[in-house]
């Protein structure tokens, strides 16, 4: 006789899943959440994150000024690039309103400007401690409330099909084993983690990117019920990439990993040639511009060359750069053919249009492509450099939902007892497009309309 | 910004890896809220060794931001913020040590305060045995100065003022040269007056073991008040007593009134409430380590908290007990076995765990000097 089944099945372990595990169990649902990660990196993407966007009439204490939901869905349709479900679009800003509240209400705190904390802004609101506080203390709530909570259980199969009971198969350090529960809320992420799966969906240049979250986000389940005839969402092989050091772990590196700075200095190919225009972005959308960038050059990677008062300007990097007392010397040491170096910053340089004391006002002529910004003569020696690559995010491709969280299928309508929010359903609602702090938001918004759906059946 | 220094030579290990740990907090940022140390190592990008003890001295241990970091093991980071400043700050006391001959004590500040405080617990009531006359020392002596017919006065004033002293300028030696040490990084945004009241109501509300408000990380990920609450009951428990001798100190020269004081006299009153404290609040606190995830803790620096709470839990221990049995003839060795820990506490006072409330306060003054040039950024967005 087996087990009696769970009411609801959570399969994820990120913000997403527990808030769908909450908002469940809360409505009466008895919940088994299926973590794949082992307790010590459990938390899915949101480990990394540390801010939610959230749409305000007036100010309070989390925000100074206003943020109107309408604001916000301009925002999301800016973003989404036609993608985004229009529903689905005014649901998350809507419901975005009252997250803070409803995660206050489970023992979440954020930062308070009155404190004195930083940083604050207009259209987010960041967690005391980031995002590994914010688990911390979701977990601890859904423990508390009675959700059953298993780590290192990977969900190996889902069928896209309705049924009384569905009975799941898992696989732990202890063997395999098999999950039943009337209803599953699938929360395991996009496909990011696996290089070849993204490379396969149209992403050639993955196998040389870095991921810069969890390597459990696989995405096997997504890519099973897509093959299944799950309805698709977002563009297939899409990503979401950020410039980062070359040398960061393969997985898991987060924020830190970042590279900044480029307008600072001459970045190249590894054929040692200029490539893009390094004073051309300078908004907080440099990072992923210069992720798009580095992405499409031969081998994912560049150099970002330095000289002294180039390192001084940069933000501080984790890593210390490459440094040598000559470009020739650099060029050797990065793998560059010899002399393209050299002649890179002797053309540069032939180009410099000096601007006075405004860093920003120096600039190029006739060089191609042009450097618009901080044009300023690279003068060594020493001259540094450090080597980027493309650190992927998430994916722009998944599951399409219906407005309860229901998975929706290529032909007849939604499944009654599956149902998907997080990362796996983003892009039903931001494209291959990003946000800052819109996809943890959708995270939160998303997993709680589908656990409570599924609670109630 | 300021890129850190590159790793030199000169550098001792925990050096190397308190600024390896604080330069990719510098980068992350996500703890910003949680204490001061986070903010105050944004001000310090060049994480100079003045930097590095100045961060570790404003950390309070409080553990949040193990919990909340997204680099501590299992990760390949290997990120543990509160065991390395622990480590710094163990590492801090040695360098500050006056005399440097006496540095030696506070690298096995654990056994050296123990078996200092054993020494002298057993030195004083053994010398009593042997000067005071049996007949003197257990007699049930009641009236007024009844402590000084065991041992008189002078003998207790003048070893209490010389130890006593000689520890408070080993202190304030050490704190003069650290002060100067963490100020060349540059003129502060206010001066030492005006950030005093911030400071001090950092100081005396522990603001820093709040975890930026849901309290300290004291046994697990679930995060509470107990900590702080049983440090304040020791700290204020310890200026009660302070309270108490300074009290009986100006009875007894300007009122010509000596001790023992009746039971619900000021100075006695003081010491009651006060030992008490000082009880519950080192009793807890020793409860509370021990039974404290080891992950977040430096275990190399538990005998030297170990040895202070014991050493300052036997001295307002044996105060309460030679209030309570001041009247009965086993006063004269009660008397001796108090005075001897608060001797051991005395001269230990530089060299164990203790100093690390004069040289956190120093560090509160200067992060108080130095906050009111902060302005609110709102760059970074997380995984962007």
């Amino acid at each position: 006789m087996p087990p009696e089944p769970y009411d609801v099945l959570v399969i994820g372990g990120g913000l997403a899943a527990l808030c769908a595990a909450l908002a469940a169990r809360e409505a009466g649902a008895s919940v088994l959440l299926a973590e794949r990660a082992p307790k010590a990196l459990r938390g899915g993407n949101a480990r990394h994150s540390r801010n939610l966007r959230i749409a305000h009439d007036a100010p309070s204490p989390l925000f100074p000024g206003k943020y109107a939901v309408e604001e916000f869905i301009h925002d999301l349709e800016t973003a989404h690039q036609g993608h985004g479900d229009p529903e689905l679009v005014r649901l998350l800003a809507r419901g975005s309103a009252e997250l803070p509240g409803w995660l206050q209400a489970r023992g979440v705190r954020f930062q308070l400007p009155e404190r004195g904390a930083l940083p604050w802004s207009r259209k987010t609101a960041f967690f005391l401690g980031g995002g590994r506080t914010l688990m911390n203390t979701l977990y601890a709530a859904a423990a508390d409330r009675g959700v059953e909570i298993r780590y290192d259980t990977h969900v190996t199969h889902l069928h896209l099909e309705d049924a009384r009971v569905h009975t799941v198969p898992t696989r732990g350090p202890e063997g395999d084993a098999v999950l039943r529960a009337r209803r599953v809320v699938c929360c395991s992420g996009g496909y990011q983690a696996d290089r070849r799966a993204l490379a396969a969906a149209g992403c050639p240049g993955a196998r040389h990117y870095i991921n810069r979250g969890s390597p459990h986000v696989t995405g096997d389940l997504l890519l099973q019920l897509l093959d299944q005839g799950a309805a698709p969402a977002g563009v297939p092989g899409s990503c979401h990439r950020v410039a980062v050091h070359a040398c960061s772990p393969p997985e898991d590196g987060g924020i830190v990993t970042r590279v900044d700075g480029m307008p600072w200095g001459l970045v190249v190919d590894v054929h040692g040639r200029r490539f893009r225009d390094e004073g051309e972005e300078i908004t907080p959308r440099r990072y992923s511009a210069w992720g798009r960038w580095v992405s499409d050059l031969p081998g994912a990677r560049a150099h970002l060359i330095l000289d002294d008062a180039g390192l001084q300007r940069a933000p501080p990097s984790l890593y210390a750069p490459v440094t040598a007392n000559t470009l020739e010397d650099l060029g050797r040491r990065l793998g560059l053919p010899p002399g393209a170096l050299e002649r890179t910053v002797q053309r540069y340089h032939a180009a410099r249009v000096d601007g006075g004391d405004d860093p920003l006002a120096h600039h190029t002529t006739g060089l191609t492509p042009p450097k618009s910004r901080c044009a300023l003569p690279l003068e060594g020696p020493p001259f540094h450099a450090w080597t980027l690559a493309p650190g992927v995010t998430f994916t722009g491709h998944g599951l399409a939902v219906d407005p309860r969280g229901r998975i929706r299928r290529r032909h007849g309508p939604p499944c009654g007892t599956l149902y998907a929010a997080g990362m796996i359903m983003s892009p039903a609602v931001l494209g291959p497009g990003y946000v800052a702090g819109a996809a943890l938001t959708l995270c939160a918004v998303s997993g709680r309309i589908a656990g409570e759906a599924a609670a109630r059946g | 910004m300021t890129q850190p220094n590159a790793p030199n030579a000169m550098e001792t290990e925990t050096e190397a890896e308190t600024r390896r740990t604080l330069h990719l907090c510098n980068i992350c940022g996500f703890c910003t809220g949680l204490c001061a140390v986070f903010r105050s190592a944004e001000r310090r990008p060049a994480l100079t060794r003045a930097d590095l003890d100045h961060l570790a001295h404003l950390c309070h241990n409080c553990r949040a931001c193990w919990y909340a970091c997204q680099y501590a093991p299992p990760h390949a980071f290997a990120i543990n913020v509160p065991a390395t400043l622990a480590r710094q700050r163990a590492e801090s006391y040695r360098r500050y040590a006056w005399p440097r001959p006496l540095a030696g004590l506070l690298a096995r500040s654990g056994i050296a305060t123990t078996a200092v405080a054993l020494f002298t617990t057993l030195l004083v009531p053994l010398l009593t045995l042997l000067w005071v006359p049996g007949e003197v020392l257990f007699a049930a002596h009641r009236a007024e100065g009844a402590f000084y017919r065991v041992i008189p006065w002078g003998v207790m004033s003048a070893v209490a003022t010389l130890t006593l002293g000689f520890s408070v300028l080993a202190v304030g030696v050490g704190l003069v040269r650290y002060w100067r040490d963490i100020g060349r990084g540059g003129p502060p945004a206010v001066s030492v007056w005006r950030a005093l009241p911030a400071a001090a109501r950092d100081l005396f509300t522990l603001r820093n073991l709040e975890g930026g408000g849901g309290g300290c990380n004291d046994r697990s990920e679930r995060p509470g008040h107990t900590r702080r609450r049983l440090h304040h009951a020791l700290f204020y428990g310890f200026l009660l007593c302070l309270a108490a001798t300074i009290v009986a100190a100006g009875y007894h020269h300007f009122l010509h009134w000596q001790a023992p004081y009746p039971l619900f006299s000021l100075p006695t009153l003081l010491g009651t409430v006060g030992g008490l404290s000082m009880v519950t609040g080192a009793a807890g606190m020793i409860r509370l380590k021990r039974g404290a995830d080891p992950a977040p803790t430096a275990a190399d620096t538990l005998p030297a908290d170990y040895a202070l709470l014991g050493l300052l839990l036997a001295t307002a221990a044996t105060g309460l007990l030679l209030l309570a049995l001041r009247q009965t003839p086993a006063m004269g060795l009660i008397l001796a076995l108090h005075l001897g820990t608060v001797l051991g506490f005395f001269v230990m006072i530089p060299y164990s765990k203790f100093v690390h409330g004069a040289y956190r306060a120093a560090s509160l003054l200067r992060a108080a000097m130095e906050r009111p040039t902060d302005r609110p950024t709102g760059l970074s967005q997380g995984l962007s």
